[in-house]
């Protein structure tokens, strides 16, 4: 977990510490994922694009088309786009959608029970595991989450919907109300 | 409840993920077309006690249309595949006729 002045809001009144980052830079990559594509977008970015579904280096497997690059240190969402545009041929759109999103962390060893209230995934240990990238809803919110550790996970969803889904998560996270299905 | 597979993103997930589209394979009729076959079109839908194939949208995850064989009685699912297409594949065909053999593909 990042150091405390990262999160613009945080609550520790639950089973499983709910926590409201602050602004993260992201782009969003959409281009047919051809292996001309990949090779080109692990030119631009240094790191390879993952496998379906999974999460490497800060690159997240959206769609098949579709790629959500977080901003590393030191790099900006500008100098990204640039570097993408430069190096793909095939016709991409590269966004910063860092306003577009808020992004949460959830942090307890019941972190994965707060979401299996709301989510119709399988989270038990064995079936999502560390590298996992899910898009999938969250009570009514259209969400995407990924284990950072095995108690703690960070969930991506619209910024338009970031106080809601705050709350919908302290909620979900209230001391003696965790299913224990998991 | 039905568990549908995207065939485009690989995820297994109950419906409340995905989005119904309605019926699959229809056929468009617009310029040029008689007032007969554009009501048809727009309007008129099978509605069979048995095999469908609809539409379905992976409205919360890849977000990809595709489409699914299931039966609406049993709510058993046949297979899904990809929307480019302009009739089931014959493997989904294949596995509809070794359960229900009275089913015609065209009907």
């Amino acid at each position: 977990m990042s150091d405390l002045m990262s999160f613009s809001e945080i609550d520790g009144s639950g089973a499983v510490l709910v926590a409201a980052q602050r602004r993260v830079m992201m782009v969003t990559l959409k281009a047919e994922l051809s292996k001309a594509t990949r090779a080109a977008i692990k030119k631009a970015l240094g790191t390879p694009v993952p496998a379906a579904r999974k999460i490497a280096n800060g690159i997240a497997w959206m769609a098949p088309d579709e790629l959500l690059i977080m901003v590393p240190q030191g790099d900006t969402p500008e100098a990204m786009i640039a570097r993408l545009t430069a190096e793909l041929k095939a016709p991409m759109l590269a966004v910063d959608v860092s306003d577009a999103r808020a992004v949460f962390t959830l942090k307890g060893n019941k972190a994965r029970e707060v979401l299996a209230k709301g989510a119709p995934v399988d989270l038990a240990p064995e079936a999502f595991t560390l590298g996992d990238f899910r898009r999938t809803r969250l009570g009514q919110v259209a969400v995407a989450f990924w284990l950072e550790a095995d108690d703690e996970i960070t969930l991506v969803c619209f910024a338009s919907l970031k106080q809601f889904m705050f709350e919908w998560l302290v909620n979900a996270a209230q001391k003696g109300s965790m299913p224990e299905f998991l | 409840m039905l568990l549908l597979t995207c065939p485009y993103c690989g995820v297994m997930a109950e419906e409340t993920e995905f989005h119904g589209g309605g019926e699959a394979h229809l056929t468009r009729h617009s310029d040029g077309s008689s007032d007969d076959a554009f009501t048809a079109y727009l309007f008129e839908r099978k509605n069979p006690k048995g095999i469908v194939l609809e539409r379905w949208r992976h409205v919360y995850g890849c977000g990809k249309w595709f489409h699914a064989a299931r039966c609406a009685v049993t709510l058993e699912i046949f297979g899904t595949y990809s929307a480019q297409t302009f009739e089931p594949p014959a493997e989904i065909i294949a596995k509809i006729k070794a359960k229900r053999p009275e089913w015609e593909a065209k009907s």
